[in-house]
């Protein structure tokens, strides 16, 4: 695929370290040594094409602004300092001047100039990361916005997932970026990994479209971006990019459909009699709900609730029991099971590996 | 010219039963009186909607905190954002023109002085049906409750599926109601502008307050009118069956997005330039300079009201539009920054070579300059829309609008209120106080919106009511936090200072700043009917004329 990248680095460079000592000079005071740079989520510390373009975008209009800034304080501070009334004033009113066409056609030439300058740069940028089209290794993912929860389909590789999003590293020698469609099944949301690229929304009735080609592997973070109701707060984005192989390998793994063994587990009885199946998949099984998150292989992520918990057993059990004291509004109800109800079903859980 | 005025015996008697006072005040079409009538009534929301931004900050002072429920904390910022640009800024702004424009061109009241007051009532009752859905929404027995869907409601977030009970049905009427009134008041503005000016007060002659004005109310038919058409529409989807915005049914999200963005930035200049106004008018008075550049002031505002009426999809970049549309969009929103850039270097011009003097209203205009100058940059990074895609709905955007709206329009109404209330009251504010009031209010100010703009920067969208801990946000939320307690005790000094004031102030005399404008040609406060004989004015700025028999403008002009 054709991807243009920002070719105008000599211009950008000056501005670029100056934002780079005032972002180090922030990051000693960052307080948590575990982040990447300052934050996780930080717009300028891009990882993929589309963020890179707009960061290098960012830098230009940054320069172009701080310019003008700089002009137009120090002519204010200039004037109220200067011709701020004395003390030895002689009470005589100044001298009126009432206009001057000159002055008025430069400072009307000159910004129109700024502008169209930066509206060049722009409408570049904008036709880069928008006409892009996907190559034929590309991954295609579907992202469904749900409240409060992300829904992911690889309708090509035949993985269904939630919250956690795999996709495969995307280098220079193998260029493999992910085309990412987004859906909504209820109210407008926008994923926003700004490490990635900028937001998009997802909104019912009106397919959108982006793309990310994430040119290092690890975790990145971000969240939904569009109010979209009591738990907008806690529907956040974790996307995981991996080796190919790793993500090959992740991609095998996520199609294998849970046994379906003579031999049911009392928790998987549970499970199967209770209403969780009328929200939760478990491929494989009779459990077939689209509600909630499909949970053939809820083992192999990271968190629950979207992001809101650690997939710990403790935090699975109390989900499980109330989900209100981890995301009070969620529409996941509480279960009203007993503790050793609770405990079997936590441990059929426990083996959707 | 004329500046005898009516001086009205003082033959009633000095205590008058209390009730008698408020039927006057209820039933008055004295436009000065409807004008202070909506600005105390924009003042009292000002406190309840600070008090709600308070909960909200309060809630966001540290990751993971638990003052307030989700559900609470998204009822206040919806509370907060349709409270403050519906029912404080718009009566701000309404008030303000309704006192001043009818003293300004030499008028004894507005056109229509009955439908004048009929649009305040109406303004008036559509905010106390919208804060009546804290008990009345889901009927008076059970638990009530504010809106919950943003102050731009978007669809189908307002629709019966997602929006159970009555509170967005509140939302939906205190907008219709009070968007009727503004449209009444701007066709009043509008008409009294064109047909009420004073002998000799061509439209070339108006004061540029009165010019800004005749802009806004034009920009308010406008605007308000698609916000009132969708409004219905969702009436129709929440009652009727209808299918506007239901996107189960067919209906469109985006739809309502263009409906109420075509209000929503007109709406922001319709604010903004009566904030331009008042700045308009104090700047040259305290430089003791005419404005520099009247017809290029007027030439501006009228191009920002009509590109500011094709911008308004800017708030849509990351909806998905074609890169065309998108490319559009860039384009006008950066070409209004053209126009408003010749405003700011007018008024520096005005300053240049001036003498000025720093009396609370100017400190407040020169806040205003150097606020808005930041605000305006940051648009323009908000306008290239790939940067928007990253800044869109985050911190920073939260921070930009709100450096316009308080950093902007908020520092002129109080330089406004500084500046006329000698005018309303016959009473000089305190300027101690008032300078106190200042240098709070900015500590505050900078202090909240300068660092609210960084973790946006670092990846925090809008109304969360909770963030996760180790993304590089809890220290500027709690700077942020610290600063609202420094604009909350500014506000404070403000208040006091009125009434304080009020009771207590210099007597101000009809002219209290040397000003040049009619409405300082009569006492203070002007009695009913403003002017005697209808004054004829031959310059911009008449009493400099009276003053200066010499030196007079119309010479120059």
């Amino acid at each position: 695929m054709q991807m243009r990248r920002m070719n105008n680095s000599n211009l950008l460079r000056a501005p670029q370290m100056l934002l780079v000592i005032f972002w180090s000079a922030a990051a000693a005071a960052a307080t948590d040594p575990a982040a990447p740079s300052i934050s996780p989520t930080n717009i300028f510390a891009p990882a993929s094409t589309p963020a890179q373009s707009i960061f290098g975008l960012s830098l230009f209009v940054l320069a172009v602004t701080a310019a003008i800034f700089v002009v137009v304080f120090t002519l204010l501070t200039y004037s109220v300092v200067k011709f701020r009334k004395r003390s030895t004033d002689d009470g005589r009113e100044p001298p009126q001047v009432y206009g001057s066409n000159q002055v008025e056609v430069a400072w009307t030439v000159i910004p129109v100039l700024i502008v169209v300058a930066l509206f060049m740069a722009t409408a570049r940028v904008i036709a880069s990361v928008q006409k892009a089209v996907p190559s034929s290794n590309a991954i295609e993912v579907v992202a469904i916005g749900h409240q409060f929860w992300w829904e992911y389909r690889y309708p090509a590789l035949g993985v269904v997932t939630a919250n956690e999003l795999h996709v495969p590293v995307s280098d220079d020698n193998h260029p493999r970026p992910t085309f990412i469609k987004l859906l909504s099944a209820d109210t407008d949301h926008s994923f926003w990994v700004p490490r990635l690229a900028g937001k998009t929304d997802l909104i019912p009735n009106h397919p959108n479209s982006m793309w990310i080609d994430p040119h290092e592997t690890g975790v990145y973070l971000g969240q939904c971006a569009q109010y979209c109701g009591t738990q907008h707060a806690k529907m956040l984005l974790r996307i995981y990019v991996q080796s190919r192989d790793e993500f090959d390998r992740w991609v095998q793994e996520q199609r294998q459909r849970q046994p379906s063994g003579d031999v049911v587990s009392e928790g998987q009885r549970i499970f199967e009699t209770t209403a969780c199946v009328n929200c939760h998949t478990v491929a494989g099984t009779v459990a077939n709900g689209r509600f909630g998150p499909d949970l053939t292989h809820l083992m192999s992520r990271d968190t629950i609730a979207a992001g809101a918990s650690l997939n710990t057993p403790e935090n699975l059990r109390l989900w499980i029991r109330n989900p209100e004291a981890i995301k009070p509004g969620s529409l996941m109800p509480a279960m009203e099971l007993n503790e050793q109800e609770l405990d079997r079903l936590t441990d059929y859980l426990e083996t959707l590996r | 010219m004329s500046t005898d005025a009516i001086v009205l015996p003082r033959t009633e008697p000095l205590s008058r039963p209390l009730v008698d006072t408020l039927h006057e005040w209820v039933t008055t079409v004295d436009h000065k009186r409807l004008g202070i009538l909506y600005l105390g009534y924009a003042l009292l929301f000002l406190v309840v909607g600070g008090i709600e931004a308070g909960i909200v900050r309060i809630q966001l002072i540290r990751a993971h905190n638990d003052f307030v429920s989700p559900q609470v904390f998204n009822r206040m910022f919806t509370m907060h954002g349709t409270t403050m640009i519906f029912f404080v800024a718009m009566p701000l702004v309404f008030g303000f023109a309704n006192y001043l424009v009818p003293l300004m061109i030499g008028a004894r009241d507005m056109a229509f002085p009955r439908l004048n007051a009929f649009s305040f009532w109406l303004t008036a009752f559509g905010g106390l049906l919208l804060y009546f859905s804290v008990l009345g929404a889901n009927g008076l027995y059970g638990a009530g409750n504010a809106p919950d869907v943003g102050w731009f409601a978007y669809a189908p977030l307002t629709s019966r599926t997602f929006s159970v009970g009555h509170s967005t049905d509140f939302w939906t009427l205190g907008l219709l109601v009070s968007g009727f009134g503004s449209i009444g008041t701007a066709i009043n503005i509008l008409t009294t502008i064109l047909c009420m000016r004073c002998a000799g007060m061509n439209l070339g002659k108006m004061p540029l307050l009165v010019w800004l004005n005749f802009v806004m109310s034009g920009m308010v038919i406008l605007a308000v009118s698609p916000l009132t058409a969708a409004q219905l529409m969702l009436l129709v989807d929440r009652y009727l069956g209808g299918h506007f915005f239901d996107t189960q049914a067919g209906g469109s999200a985006v739809i309502w997005m263009h409906f109420f963005w075509i209000f929503g930035h007109p709406e922001v200049y319709v604010l903004v330039i009566p904030a331009f106004a008042f700045a308009s008018e104090i700047i040259p008075v305290f430089s003791r300079k005419a404005i520099f550049g009247y017809p290029v002031m007027v030439a501006a505002t009228i191009c920002i009201g009509f590109i500011g009426m094709s911008v308004w999809a800017h708030h849509m970049f990351t909806v998905g539009m074609n890169s065309n549309a998108n490319t559009f969009f860039v384009l006008s929103t950066m070409a209004i920054a053209v126009p408003t850039g010749i405003k700011i270097f007018n008024w520096l011009a005005t300053m240049w070579g001036g003498k000025i003097e720093f009396k609370t209203p100017m400190l407040f205009c020169v806040g205003f300059l150097f606020q808005f100058l930041v605000a305006g940059l940051t648009g323009i990074m908000l306008s290239a829309a790939p940067f928007d895609w990253q800044l869109g709905n985050s911190y920073f955007v939260v921070a930009h609008f709100h450096y316009v709206i308080v950093g902007g329009i908020l520092f002129t109404v109080f330089a406004a209120f500084y500046y006329w209330f000698p005018k309303m009251t016959g009473k000089m504010c305190n300027e101690t106080l008032g300078k106190l009031h200042f240098w709070l209010f900015l500590i505050g100010f900078h202090l909240t919106f300068d660092f609210m703009h960084v973790p946006g920067l670092l990846g925090m969208p809008r109304r969360i009511y909770t963030y996760e801990p180790g993304r590089g946000w809890d220290v500027w939320n709690l700077i942020v936090t610290i600063g609202v307690f420094f604009q909350a005790l500014g506000t404070t000094v403000f208040v006091v200072n009125l009434v304080w004031s009020y009771f207590k102030g210099r007597a101000a005399g009809p002219d209290p700043w040397d000003a040049w404008t009619l409405e300082w040609s009569t006492p203070s406060p002007p009695p009913a009917y403003n002017f005697v004989s209808i004054p004829m004015v031959k310059s911009r700025r008449p009493l400099w004329d009276l003053k200066h028999p010499n030196d007079p403008d119309w010479k120059y002009e």
